[in-house]
C-alpha cells in the first residue's frame, strides 16, 4: 500500500510540474486567445540561454533576468509579427502559425547555441528523503514547492490586485476593457512577462531534472492534455489537470505498465483527455460554448 | 494572347463539370501524364527518380488524404503520419505473411486498414468540434507509435524493429529498378487523384464543405453529420495509408515506425498549407516545395563563401525558413500556393494588358 | 387560389421550451394548414425563432406535442426534419461561404440523391445521369429566384440581399411541404422587400409550398399572410387572420401600437 502511495505522490509532485507548465499557456490563451504551441520552444530558448550565461560565468539571478528579457522580447516580437495580422482568423489558423513559430524560435535556439545538452544544477541534491516509510526525491519536493508558491503568488496577483482585475476584464472582453480606460498594450506585455517568468521558473525545474536538450520544447505536447482537462482559460483548471495528468500517467506507468507494455505515458495522457472531452467537451473549469443560429 | 480561349462553350452539364474545362489545358494534362508516364522512366536518371519524383508524388498523395480531411472536411487533424504507418506495417505484414497476395492488393488493402483506425479515431469528432479535435488524431499518432515498437508482431519480431521492404513484383514484372518503382508511384498516384477529384465534387464532397463551413445548418437541411464525418476520415486514412505504404516500398525501402513520427504529421499539415487547403493542385505544388526547398537551401549555402556557414547549421535555418514561410502563408495567402497560381493564371489570361 | 377544407399540415400542442430555468415558450397551441402562408409575429425575445428551432428539429422542447403531416413526433432531430420535406431559412445567415450559389443550392437537394459516393467516385452510370438531374433542379430555382448571374460566386462574397436570397433558393431546392422562413426580409429596403415578398408569394401560389415566417415589417405580414399568430413573452397572444389580429386588443397594446 505505501508504494501504491510513493507512486501517487511522485505522480502528483510531477503533476505540479505539468501544472505549472500549463499555467503559462492559460495566461496566453487568456491574454490573446491562441494555445501558442511555440511556448516549449520559447520557454527552451530562455532556458538555454539562461544556462549559456551560467558557464560563461554570469552570476545566477543575472542570467535570470536577462533570460527573462529576451523571452519578453520574442513575445513583443510575436505579438507584433505574427498574432496582430492574424487577429481575426479561426483557432485553428492561429495554432498553425504557432506551429511555424514554434520551428523558427527552435531553428534559432539550436543555431546560436548549438545542439548539444546542457547541463544544469541548480543546487539541490536528489537524495531522496525518507517521509513516513516512503521514498520520495527531494528535488521532486522541491519543484513542487516552489509550484505551489507560484501559484499561490499568481492567485494573489489575479485576485487581489488592481492589475489582476485588469488582466481578467481584458481576457473577458477586451473591447469592453478598451472601453473602460484599461491599456491593453500594458496588460498584454504583464501578463507575458508573468508568463514568461513561470515558463522560465517551470523550464529550469525541467531542465535541472531532464538536462537542458530539445526535448524540453516537446513540454508542450505534456500540456495539451492537461488543458483539455482543466480548460483553456482557467488556472485553477490547469492546476486539477496537471495533478490528475501527473498522477494517472505514473500510476498507469507502474500498474498498467507491466501488462500492456512499457512506454504508455506517451499516449496515456492523451487517451485519458480524449475521454474527459467525450463527457466535457469544455474541460472540468472551462467554459462551454453556445452556438446561437 | 497565345491562348486562344474565344469560341469553346459548354452544351452540355457534363462539360462544365470538367476539371479543364478549356481544349488547351485538356491537352496540357495529357501532354504532362504522356511525358510523366513515357519520357521521364527512360530519361530521368535515378538521383531524380529516387530521391526527388518518387517522394515528390507520395508527398502529393499524402496531402490529398490529409486535404481531404482538413481541407474539405474541416476536421483537423495531426495523426497523419500514423495512418501512413498503420498502411506501410500493414501491407508489409500481408506481403510477408500471406503468400501469393498481389502487391497493389496488398497496398489496397494496407489502405483499408488505415481506413478503418483512422476512422476509429475519428469517432470522438461525432461529439467534439474545432480546436480540440487535435487531441483525438494526436493520441493516435502516440498511440500507434508507442503500438508498433512495443509489439514485435507488427515488425515480423526483427531485433531493431526496422524490416526491409520486400520485392516488389506486379503481374511477373519486378519493379525494384527506380524507374519500375516510379512508375509503380506514378500509376497509384494517378489514379488515386482521379478518384478523388470525384469524390471532392461529388455530392459527398459538398457534404463535406458544408460540415466544414457550418454543421449545424448542414444538418438542418439534411446531411448525416455522423456518417459524412466518419468518412471524411475512412477515405483519408484510405490514402494516407496507401501512401504511407508507397513511401516505404517504393522510397525508402524500408519501413520504420520512427519515420512516421510527429514532424512528419506536422510536414503533411504544412504541405496542404503551403499548397493550399481545399485544392487539388495544391497537394502538387506543397509537397514540391516541401521536396525542392532543402535542396535549394542546400544548393544555395553550397554557392557562398565555404565556411561561412557549416553543414548543421545550414538545418537549423532550414527550419527557421519553413516556419516563417508557414507564418507568411498564413498571413499572406491563407490559400496557399494553388491560389497564387490561379491569380497568376488569371494575369497571364489578359497579358500584355493589365485588367 | 382557393383554399379547400384546409387539412392542418403543422399541429403543435402545449409546446414548453425552458433553458436552465428560464422558460422561453410557455405552452403555445396553433395550427398551420395545408397552402397557406402564416406569420409569426412579436417583440424581439418573445420565443418566435425558439418556436422555429423546434419545429425544424434543433431544440427539443420539454413539453407537448407536435404533429406534422398527420404523423406525431415528440423527438425528432434536424436530419429527420429534413427528411419528412421541412426546409428553413436563419435569421443570422447561415450558408456555406466557401462554396459558389450553385454549390449551396446543390447542397439543399442532398437528400434527394440516390447513388452513393461509391458510384460517385467511380463514375457510374447513375451518378452522372444523376448529376444532370440534379443540376437541372437547381438551375430551376436559382432561375426562379433569378440568381442566375452570381451562379458561379462565392457566397461569402455577395451582398447581404443576395444571401439572403440564396439561402431561400438553398431552401427551395429541396422541394420542401413546409418553408420555415426566420425574418426573411432583415436588413433589407423597400424595394428588396418589395422582391422577397413577391418571391414568397410566388413560392406559395406556384409552387404550393407552405410557408411559416417570422417577420417585424407589419405591412409586409398583413398584406402576404393568410394567418398570424402573434407571440409575447413565450406565449400566443393572438392567433387568426391578418384583420382579426391587427384588431386584437391585447395585440395592439403588447406590440402593434396605438396612434397617438
Amino acid at each position: 500500500m505505501e508504494f501504491f502511495f510513493e507512486v501517487l505522490i511522485g505522480g502528483l509532485l510531477a503533476g505540479v510540474m505539468y501544472a505549472l507548465v500549463a499555467i503559462g499557456f492559460v495566461l496566453i490563451y487568456k491574454a490573446s486567445g491562441v494555445f501558442n504551441f511555440a511556448q516549449g520552444a520559447m520557454v527552451l530558448f530562455s532556458v538555454l540561454t539562461f544556462v549559456s550565461l551560467l558557464e560563461r560565468g554570469v552570476p545566477f539571478w543575472l542570467a535570470f533576468l536577462i533570460s527573462l528579457a529576451a523571452m519578453l522580447l520574442i513575445a513583443v516580437a510575436v505579438e507584433r509579427v505574427v498574432l496582430r495580422p492574424l487577429v481575426n482568423r479561426s483557432p485553428i489558423t492561429l495554432f498553425m502559425a504557432t506551429l511555424g513559430l514554434s520551428y523558427v524560435i527552435e531553428g534559432f535556439a539550436q543555431a546560436l547555441w548549438g545542439a548539444q545538452v546542457h547541463g544544469l544544477d541548480l543546487g539541490i541534491s536528489d537524495e531522496p528523503l525518507e517521509l513516513g516509510g516512503m521514498l520520495l526525491s527531494q528535488f521532486d519536493i522541491f519543484a513542487a514547492l516552489t509550484a505551489a508558491s507560484l501559484v499561490a503568488l499568481l492567485s494573489w496577483l489575479f485576485n487581489k490586485t488592481r492589475l489582476g482585475l485588469a488582466l481578467r476584464a481584458v481576457a473577458d472582453d477586451p473591447l469592453a476593457a478598451l472601453a473602460v480606460g484599461i491599456r491593453l498594450q500594458r496588460v498584454w506585455v504583464v501578463v507575458w512577462t508573468v508568463a514568461g517568468f513561470v515558463g522560465l521558473v517551470a523550464g529550469l525545474l525541467w531542465g535541472a531534472r531532464l538536462g537542458v536538450q530539445f526535448s524540453l520544447s516537446l513540454v508542450v505536447l505534456k500540456a495539451l492534455p492537461v488543458l483539455i482537462i482543466g480548460g483553456f482559460t482557467s488556472i485553477s483548471g490547469a492546476i486539477v489537470g496537471g495533478l490528475i495528468i501527473g498522477a494517472s500517467e505514473k500510476l498507469a506507468e507502474v500498474y498498467l505498465g507491466p501488462i500492456i507494455g512499457s512506454g504508455i505515458e506517451n499516449w496515456f495522457p492523451y487517451g485519458l483527455a480524449l475521454l474527459f472531452l467525450l463527457v466535457r467537451p469544455a474541460g472540468l473549469f472551462g467554459e462551454r460554448a453556445i452556438e446561437r443560429v | 494572347m497565345f491562348y486562344r480561349e474565344a469560341g469553346q462553350f459548354n452544351t452540355r452539364y457534363a462539360e462544365g463539370r470538367r476539371v479543364f474545362t478549356l481544349r488547351q489545358d485538356r491537352h496540357g494534362l495529357a501532354a504532362l501524364l504522356a511525358v510523366a508516364f513515357v519520357v521521364v522512366p527512360w530519361v530521368g536518371n535515378d538521383y531524380w527518380l529516387s530521391a526527388i519524383l518518387i517522394p515528390f508524388l507520395v508527398l502529393s498523395l499524402a496531402g490529398l488524404g490529409l486535404n481531404l480531411l482538413t481541407g474539405y472536411a474541416g476536421q483537423l487533424s495531426l495523426g497523419s503520419a500514423a495512418f501512413m504507418a498503420v498502411g506501410a506495417f500493414a501491407t508489409y505484414n500481408l506481403e510477408v505473411r500471406v503468400s501469393g497476395l498481389p502487391l497493389l492488393i496488398s497496398i489496397a488493402l494496407g489502405g483499408l486498414a488505415a481506413a478503418l483506425v483512422s476512422a476509429l479515431f475519428g469517432l470522438p469528432s461525432l461529439r467534439i468540434k474545432g480546436f480540440y479535435l487535435l487531441v483525438s488524431t494526436l493520441a493516435a499518432q502516440f498511440f500507434v507509435g508507442w503500438a508498433l515498437t512495443r509489439f514485435g508482431w507488427f515488425s515480423n519480431d526483427s531485433a531493431s524493429g526496422v524490416i526491409s521492404a520486400p520485392r516488389l513484383d506486379i503481374f511477373g514484372v519486378n519493379l525494384d529498378a527506380p524507374a519500375g518503382r516510379y512508375l509503380l508511384t506514378l500509376t497509384v498516384v494517378v489514379a488515386l487523384f482521379w478518384l478523388g477529384k470525384n469524390l471532392v465534387r461529388s455530392e459527398l464532397g459538398r457534404q463535406w464543405m458544408a460540415v466544414r463551413d457550418m454543421d449545424t445548418a448542414a444538418a438542418v437541411i439534411g446531411i448525416p453529420l455522423a456518417k459524412t464525418k466518419l468518412l471524411a476520415f475512412a477515405l483519408s486514412g484510405f490514402y494516407l495509408g496507401v501512401a504511407g505504404a508507397l513511401w516505404a516500398f517504393a522510397y525508402l525501402g524500408t519501413v520504420e515506425p520512427h519515420g512516421f513520427d510527429l514532424n512528419r504529421s506536422f510536414q503533411i499539415l504544412f504541405i496542404i498549407i503551403i499548397g493550399g487547403l481545399g485544392s487539388l493542385l495544391g497537394n502538387f505544388l506543397g509537397a514540391a516545395f516541401i521536396v525542392l526547398f532543402p535542396i535549394l537551401l542546400s544548393n544555395l549555402v553550397s554557392l557562398l563563401p565555404s565556411g561561412l556557414i557549416d553543414a548543421g547549421q545550414v538545418e537549423n535555418l532550414q527550419k527557421m525558413f519553413f516556419g516563417a514561410l508557414i507564418i507568411l502563408f498564413l498571413i499572406k495567402e491563407p490559400e496557399g500556393l494553388a491560389r497564387l497560381w490561379q491569380r497568376f493564371r488569371e494575369r497571364a489570361r489578359l497579358w500584355p494588358l493589365r485588367y | 387560389m382557393t383554399r379547400t377544407a384546409a387539412t392542418q399540415l403543422l399541429e403543435l400542442d402545449n409546446i414548453s421550451l425552458s433553458f436552465k430555468g428560464v422558460k422561453a415558450i410557455t405552452d403555445i397551441s396553433f395550427r398551420v394548414a395545408a397552402g397557406e402562408i402564416c406569420a409569426l409575429i412579436g417583440p424581439n425575445g418573445a420565443g418566435k425563432s425558439s418556436l422555429l428551432n423546434i419545429i425544424s428539429g434543433v431544440y427539443q422542447p420539454q413539453e407537448g406535442r407536435i404533429r406534422f403531416d398527420n404523423r406525431e413526433r415528440r423527438r425528432m432531430r434536424a436530419h429527420d426534419v429534413a427528411v419528412r420535406g421541412v426546409a428553413r431559412t436563419f435569421q443570422n445567415i447561415a450558408l456555406f461561404k466557401g462554396m459558389s450559389v450553385l454549390d449551396n443550392v446543390l447542397t439543399g437537394r442532398n437528400l434527394k440523391r440516390r447513388s452513393t459516393w461509391i458510384e460517385q467516385a467511380l463514375r457510374l452510370g447513375r451518378a452522372a445521369r444523376e448529376d444532370d438531374s440534379q443540376r437541372e433542379a437547381a438551375e430551376r430555382v436559382i432561375a426562379f429566384l433569378h440568381l442566375q448571374p452570381w451562379r458561379d460566386a462565392l457566397v461569402g462574397t455577395l451582398p447581404y440581399g443576395l444571401q439572403k436570397r440564396v439561402e431561400l433558393a438553398r431552401a427551395l431546392a429541396a422541394e420542401p411541404r413546409l418553408l420555415l422562413l426566420d425574418e426573411p426580409m432583415a436588413g433589407m429596403n423597400a424595394d428588396e422587400k418589395q422582391q422577397m415578398s413577391r418571391f414568397i408569394v410566388d413560392i406559395n401560389r406556384e409552387l404550393g409550398t407552405t410557408v411559416l415566417l417570422i417577420e417585424h415589417d407589419i405591412g409586409v405580414v398583413m398584406s402576404i399572410s393568410d394567418h398570424v399568430v402573434v407571440l409575447d413573452y413565450g406565449r400566443k397572444i393572438g392567433d387568426g387572420s391578418p384583420e382579426a389580429v391587427r384588431q386584437d386588443p391585447e395585440v395592439i397594446s403588447a406590440y402593434l401600437g396605438t396612434r397617438h
